[in-house]
């Protein structure tokens, strides 16, 4: 482990950072978020950064794998190719492209949305090129039949990757039995079957459909102006189909036959993850739940299942909870991890924690620390570009208010004792949670 | 897993002749040393971006300043820094770092221990206060040990027992090098976490946590006078103690390819190669440092390296490919290669082709292309990085604490700049050779019988 730090004390999710980063506190200032419609129907969020001669670039559609259909990975799949092959390039070009002007291309696909970015330097020699590729990858690719092969093997490849984390196998099988039926519980990567199946045409049908200027959104964080982020707003989608919006994603029906599953594997420890469907973005709930859940377990040390689990018993590296509200209703989930014969201990805790913060909800003074924390750390929240283009791509995907940092103060400091409880009782029925565990059962269980 | 220290991370490159002056800003640019009489250094730089800074201590001891029997000790002995002084017991750090708004969280790795805390600009007193408490006054409760060791156990099958690249990384580690502590892994062999007691502790604690042992480096909004008032105020009235330099313990030269196998439940075959290969510390020529830094990027930096390029696409016999170089580590240190085959390719092929790009190193000069891509990488990694003061303030202090001078940032620019393809050309000679090199399987075992359970670790009672 040479260059292995091996960070220590906390374990901290990448898409819980930025659940949390919605929210923030406005006693410092904001920075101003720009927002208009482009020549194509997109809707842009601009945010000047002239600090540092760099520019940050999202382009997001509503095209995760909840569009997927019976098609599983086809999201997925989509998106990694668009960078393998367009207009004249081939990848190996594209990515010399990109590299030798210092320019960090980057994709990504959740169940939500899918997204491709670009951050480079600001000067134009650095960006025209890089922009450039930028826009032939989005809007020409050529998916060509030896990358859709290689893309292929390389899924099945990830999908086996998966079955020997037992981080991976919990996780599918808890969204497979909270979802159902819906749209969200396959796994983004899909399945063997699914992704074996896909054709060159579902793919091209998928780009077609969904990569279209209505449907995406953009936002920009760095070193130009106004006019240079309307520009290059609209050249962005200038080759994009118009398209239109998809239809809503459907609500979510939790009706789960059974509560518990658990999934024999060779592990030392077992991976326990509990939950059920929650809320949505944009629920006028939220606060209250992030607020609560920061108490719970959204805040590390201090917080209820962290000092429960880790710091009074010892049980566990990492145990947590979180939020992960999503168009429809996202997921609600505690979870942690402990050698097996310790398993029945620590999920006893984990749901006697969870009751009780059910049953009496956050004390004054949890409460009025929670404030302190969020508040104090806002500043922290929007400190550097590649933490606001999150920040600006999640607001504007989602369409929560522009002033939605600055109205958060107010409401998280209005937050009462009561909403918490009541809001945490309204959404998490303790006997309607579902329990997952991946391990090996020990004697007597 | 390992983290890859490739040119990208280093710091200032080349073409500044091509570039506006917002890029000629030096990474060393509004940044101030203050020593103090007992020797803490404080190192502070100034980022005006944004209202936040970070603080981070660092302190000079890791799993290579470890001997068998209590690897994994400072480790340890970091996740026991927050149980607790007179003044601030078990649970007041963290909710005095959150009642300010701060993160905090420490890290542990072979050459140091740091700590740190993001604050809003005008909380640096706070970090300042807590760590100069905690540097002497930690209380190391039992009680609170009993609990934390098996925590730091948890995290041990976490990350290792449970992941069976890992577990080869860390066997093939051990058998990389036989005379050096960097054989040890960071967290610790389990059998001395289970036998490590509060004594050890106590001992490793008074050895290493001293203000001679220790930098202090703060990045931020924030006035570097007053930075160092506060400091004084502080750190300055600790005072020093004698902190015994450790042995080299230099690694034996090796004398022969050596090859192990790790039998895993595991699904994907995977295999990790390493040749041993000098560090800025301790290499003769530091040119050679320079030179397998770009040698790294040439196979893997970025996805228009060679790995790229030739075996995940091109010959499409590797999945995933790739390497890993740390110029910067007290000891010497490994070049890596690992790699998982694509779908229906074996390792031997895998093997095959990666061997076939070292050949190919050692006998055809790199392009002025492939050079000139690099590069720019380096030149725009550089700016990317300000993005962050917390990554401004690691670069530094990991610096200082393996020993080099934090002033040396300035100087990556020029040395990845001269660095020529005959320079490639002769560190692929010289040291990617075979008996230099360890190589290691993993070997995967069904995952469908449950293996025996680990007994359980006789800490617990």
């Amino acid at each position: 482990m040479t260059t292995l730090i091996t960070p220590v004390k906390k374990i901290v999710m990448v898409f819980i950072a930025v659940a949390l980063f919605s929210y923030a506190q406005l006693s410092h200032a904001t920075p101003e978020i720009q927002h208009w419609q482009n020549t194509h129907g997109s809707e842009v969020y601009f945010v000047a950064a002239p600090e540092l001669p760099m520019i940050d670039i999202r382009i997001t559609f509503d095209a995760g794998s909840a569009r997927d259909g019976d098609k599983h990975g086809l999201a997925l799949i989509t998106n990694g190719l668009l960078a393998e092959g367009a207009g004249t390039l081939d990848a190996d070009t594209i990515a010399e492209r990109f590299e030798e002007v210092g320019a960090k291309f980057g994709n990504s696909t959740n169940r939500d949305s899918a997204a491709l970015s670009l951050r480079s330097l600001s000067q134009t020699k650095w960006l025209k090129p890089a922009l450039d590729t930028f826009v032939t990858v989005l809007s020409r690719p050529t998916f060509p039949d030896i990358a859709l092969e290689r893309e292929r093997q390389r899924a099945l490849v990830a999908l086996r990757a998966q079955k020997q984390s037992p981080r991976a196998l919990v996780a599918n099988a808890l969204y497979e039995s909270l979802y159902g039926a819906h749209a969200y519980a396959a796994p983004t990567l899909g399945y063997e079957t699914s992704v074996s199946v896909l054709t060159r045409s579902d793919i091209e049908d998928f780009y077609q459909r969904y990569y279209v200027a209505s449907n995406a959104t953009i936002a920009i964080v760095g070193d130009l102006d106004r006019a240079g982020a309307e520009s290059l707003a609209n050249r962005l989608t200038a080759k994009l189909g118009k398209g239109e919006k998809p239809t809503a994603i459907e609500a979510v029906a939790y009706m789960p036959k059974q509560k518990r599953l658990h999934i024999e594997y060779p592990s030392t420890q077992t991976h326990i993850m509990v939950g059920m469907p929650s809320h949505a973005r944009g629920d006028e709930d939220h606060f209250a739940l992030f607020v609560g859940n920061h108490i719970l377990g959204g805040s590390g040390f201090g917080s209820r299942i962290t000092k429960a689990i880790r710091e009074d018993r010892g049980l566990a590296y990492s145990a947590y909870s979180y939020f992960a509200p999503l168009r429809a209703q996202g997921p609600f989930v505690v979870g942690l991890q402990t050698s097996n014969q310790q398993t029945t201990e620590a999920l006893q805790v984990l749901y006697d924690t969870v009751a009780a913060f059910l049953e009496e909800g956050p004390d004054d003074h949890e409460l009025a620390a929670a404030k302190r924390d969020i508040v104090n750390g806002f500043p922290l929240r929007i400190a550097s570009n590649s933490s606001l283009i999150d920040y600006v791509s999640l607001i504007g995907f989602y369409g929560l208010p522009l002033d939605y940092l600055d109205a958060f103060t107010n409401k998280v400091d209005n937050i009462s004792k009561q909403q918490i409880r009541d809001t945490f009782t309204k959404r998490i029925k303790l006997d309607q949670l579902f329990t997952v565990t991946v391990g090996q059962s020990v004697d007597g269980e | 897993m390992r983290t890859k220290q490739t040119l990208l991370s280093l710091g200032l490159a080349a073409l500044l002749a091509a570039m506006t002056p917002p890029l000629q800003a030096k990474p060393s640019d509004n940044t101030h040393e203050f020593i103090f009489d007992n020797g803490l250094k404080l190192i502070v730089k100034e980022d005006h971006r944004a209202p936040v800074l970070v603080s981070q201590i660092w302190y000079k001891v890791g799993s290579t300043y470890e001997y068998d029997g209590i690897t994994g000790i400072s480790h340890v002995l970091e996740h026991m820094m927050f149980k607790g002084t007179k003044k601030f017991p078990a649970g007041a750090f963290d909710r005095i770092v959150s009642d300010n708004g701060g993160r905090h969280n420490a890290f542990t790795s072979q050459d140091y221990t740091g700590y740190y805390q993001e604050f809003e600009k005008s909380r640096l007193a706070i970090s300042f206060e807590l760590e100069a408490d905690r540097m002497r006054n930690l209380l190391l409760p039992e009680d609170e040990f009993k609990k934390e060791i098996r925590v730091v156990m948890e995290e041990r099958q976490l990350r290792t027992e449970d992941n069976p690249q890992a577990l080869t990384y860390e066997q093939f580690n051990a058998a990389a090098f036989l005379s050096s502590p960097s054989r040890f892994p960071v967290v610790g062999w389990m059998n001395d976490l289970e036998n490590m007691t509060i004594n050890d502790l106590h001992a490793w604690y008074q050895q290493w946590y001293a203000p001679n042992n220790a930098t202090v480096v703060v990045v931020g909004d924030v006035d570097p006078n007053e930075v160092h008032a506060l400091a004084k105020k502080y750190f300055s009235p600790i005072k020093a103690s004698p902190v015994i330099a450790p042995k080299p313990r230099r690694e034996i030269k090796q004398s022969g390819m050596r090859t192990l196998v790790v039998k895993a439940p595991a699904e994907l075959p995977y295999f990790i190669m390493g040749y041993k290969v000098p560090s800025l510390l301790t290499a003769e020529d530091e040119s050679d440092v320079y030179a397998l830094a770009v040698l790294s990027a040439v196979l893997d930096g970025g996805n228009s390296s060679r790995f790229a390029k030739k075996l995940v696409r091109g010959s499409e016999v590797a999945a995933n490919a790739g390497t890993g170089y740390s110029m910067q580590a007290r000891s010497d240190t490994l070049f890596y290669i690992d790699g998982t085959p694509a779908q229906g390719k074996t390792i031997g092929a895998l093997r095959k082709v990666i061997d076939d790009e070292i050949e190919i190193l050692k006998t055809e000069l790199v392009s002025k292309k492939e050079l000139e891509r690099i590069k720019a990488q380096v030149v725009a990694s550089e700016v990317y990085q300000r993005d962050s003061v917390s990554s401004q303030a690691s670069t530094i202090g990991a610096l200082e604490s393996i020993g080099l001078d934090w002033r040396i940032i300035d100087e990556f620019v020029d040395k990845i700049t001269a660095v020529k393809a005959k320079d490639i050309q002769r560190v692929a000679k010289k040291y990617l050779i075979d008996d230099n090199l360890t190589i290691a399987e993993l070997d995967p075992q069904p995952l469908d019988h449950a293996r025996p359970r680990r007994p359980a670790a006789n800490i617990r009672h």
